[in-house]
């Protein structure tokens, strides 16, 4: 039952995102990529993890494809069919099959090593996913959130340049 | 629980599709949502690991991934916006100010 499941989760999955670079409109695009956010959401549901599937929806899902969404009406791009693709399309598609060749082959080779850290399924149930994350953030990885509000801020200060009329 | 050779095998098809999106259109905003899709499946690689290894660092990395994106999109965007005023258009083969 949980295969099916899997393999229907991937089936959406693959398919809305090759629609997000078929669609010749840039919207069909955006939601296509909220779908597959959404399948990417559930993966996480399955893996255990749904406090990750929860920011991937509110922050992925909601935050920034809204600000896609709203670039792309503000913008008021006229949908040209003719020029959605550039000539490489062959020469794009060879090199992404090779990316995936490669990582495949990597895959095969390669054995991965056994379970060593200390959280297993049964105990992320226990004590629950947002304390264990919280934990581990707030002591292991302080510094590394520290230095994420700075790039934040940083962030705030160039778009509110960028988006200025005069440059 | 699948097995941990499906989600990776998963990740590295979106990963390929985001990089074919990436090298054929071009539409700035597509690029960009196709960029986010290949940070999206490095984060089901992270998460994947994660649970199998049973150490959560990688979550907390997934977390780090999501606010580099979020701020490349406020970023991205801006510039995108600076740029369509500019040239009324968004194609990345506009972009030729610089070409010599």
């Amino acid at each position: 039952m949980e295969t099916l499941f899997f393999a229907f989760i991937t089936l959406v999955a693959i398919v809305s995102a090759i629609l997000v670079i078929t669609c010749k409109n840039p919207i069909n695009s955006a939601l296509s990529l909220v779908l597959t956010f959404f399948c990417l959401a559930t993966y996480y549901v399955m893996l255990d993890a749904p406090f990750m599937a929860a920011v991937q929806v509110m922050v992925y899902a909601g935050a920034i494809m809204v600000l896609i969404v709203f670039t792309i009406m503000l913008l008021n791009i006229r949908v040209d069919a003719t020029k959605a693709h550039s000539h490489k399309v062959v020469l794009g598609c060879i090199i992404g099959f090779f990316t995936l060749i490669n990582i495949v082959i990597l895959l095969m080779k390669s054995r991965v090593a056994l379970p060593t850290g200390p959280y297993s399924g049964n105990m992320i149930k226990q004590i629950g996913h947002t304390e264990l994350i919280g934990r581990e953030m707030f002591t292991n990885f302080l510094l590394p959130f520290e230095i994420t509000s700075i790039l934040l801020l940083v962030a705030i200060v160039g778009a509110v340049i960028l988006a200025k009329k005069k440059l | 629980m699948e097995n941990l050779n499906s989600y990776l095998i998963v990740s590295a098809i979106l990963f390929s599709i985001g990089t074919i999106g990436v090298l054929t259109r071009k539409n700035a905003i597509v690029i960009f949502m196709c960029i986010e899709l290949m940070l999206n499946a490095v984060n089901l690689t992270f998460i994947a690991f994660s649970r199998h290894l049973g150490n959560l660092d990688g979550q907390v990395f997934v977390f780090f991934v999501m606010t580099v994106a979020a701020a490349e999109a406020a970023v991205g965007l801006a510039l995108m916006i600076a740029f369509f005023n500019n040239k009324e258009s968004i194609d990345v083969e506009d972009v030729n100010i610089m070409k010599w």
